[in-house]
């Protein structure tokens, strides 16, 4: 069942993403921007919670995901830590994927080369 | 013949402007779709792998999340590297722009095209193209949202 919820909720959020790219001028840059600060935002509104409770993965997995996790670090970070919190709580959250995210980068691109295209 | 001739072009023009303010709506339905399925695909992909993680390693939800999110970094990585992330994305449009597999292929394809301006200019610094805005908009606003959380509410 959760597999499902996974589906739904993450493809309605491509969804809104693919409306937003034919409708409006947006590039994908600007969309990812919008996504992942629209997640911060939502998720201090106490929005996106419920959506993660029902959807997982559907719901991390997109980028408004990463938004979630950064926000819900710095919270916690807040509660824990006070002031210094807010600076530490949102990175150390989602040092994981940032970390993932250069150094398998980095690696790709140095091993790889770019295909022809055509 | 004259007359028909007339009637024929303006039913002519009439099926046109019909097809045209047809073609393109059906167009962000089929566009809707295919990033609904790929989209969808994904975030499946991901909950099988939180899952995993969940009930095969104990993961709590938090820990779990982030093995899935690395584990599909990695992925979409090395599937821009070998060239078919983009061959997805052709038909996939946002369902392989939003996911975090997209800003996973967002980092490679500019360090990978710019591999000729040297490691530090060009991998280096074009891996942060489009991962360095969704950073810095993203961590500044979770710094507000705790910084709001601090002042206001705790």
């Amino acid at each position: 069942m959760d597999y499902i919820k996974a589906f739904i909720t993450g493809g309605a959020i491509c969804i809104i993403g693919q409306i937003l790219i034919d409708k409006t001028n947006l590039t994908p840059a600007r969309i990812l921007v919008c996504f992942v600060t629209a997640g911060v935002i939502l998720t201090a509104l106490g929005i996106y919670e419920p959506i993660v409770e029902f959807g997982g993965a559907g719901a991390t997995v997109p980028l408004p995901g990463f938004g979630y996790a950064l926000a819900k670090g710095a919270i916690k970070g807040v509660k824990e830590s006070g002031v210094l919190g807010a600076f530490t709580g949102g990175v150390t959250a989602t040092a994981g994927g940032i970390t993932a995210a250069i150094v398998f980068g980095y690696l790709a691109a140095v091993l790889f080369d770019p295909k022809e295209k055509g | 013949m004259d007359s028909l001739d007339v009637k024929q072009k303006k039913i002519n023009k009439e099926y046109q402007d019909y097809a045209n303010s047809l073609s393109p709506k059906s167009k962000i339905v089929k566009n809707c779709i295919m990033a609904f399925i790929v989209g969808g695909l994904i975030s499946t992909i991901g909950q099988l792998i939180s899952n995993v993680a969940k009930n095969y390693y104990g993961m709590n939800k938090e820990d779990a999340s982030t093995v899935t999110s690395i584990t599909l970094i990695f992925i979409a990585a090395l599937l821009t590297g070998l060239g078919l992330y983009e061959k997805i994305g052709k038909r996939a449009g946002a369902g392989s722009i939003v996911p975090i597999t997209g800003f996973s292929n967002s980092i490679v394809s500019p360090a990978m095209e710019h591999k000729r301006e040297g490691y530090v200019l060009g991998v280096g610094a074009k891996l942060f193209s489009i991962a360095g805005p969704v950073l810095v908009y993203g961590i500044s606003t979770s710094v507000i949202v705790g910084l709001v959380y601090y002042f206001f509410v705790k």
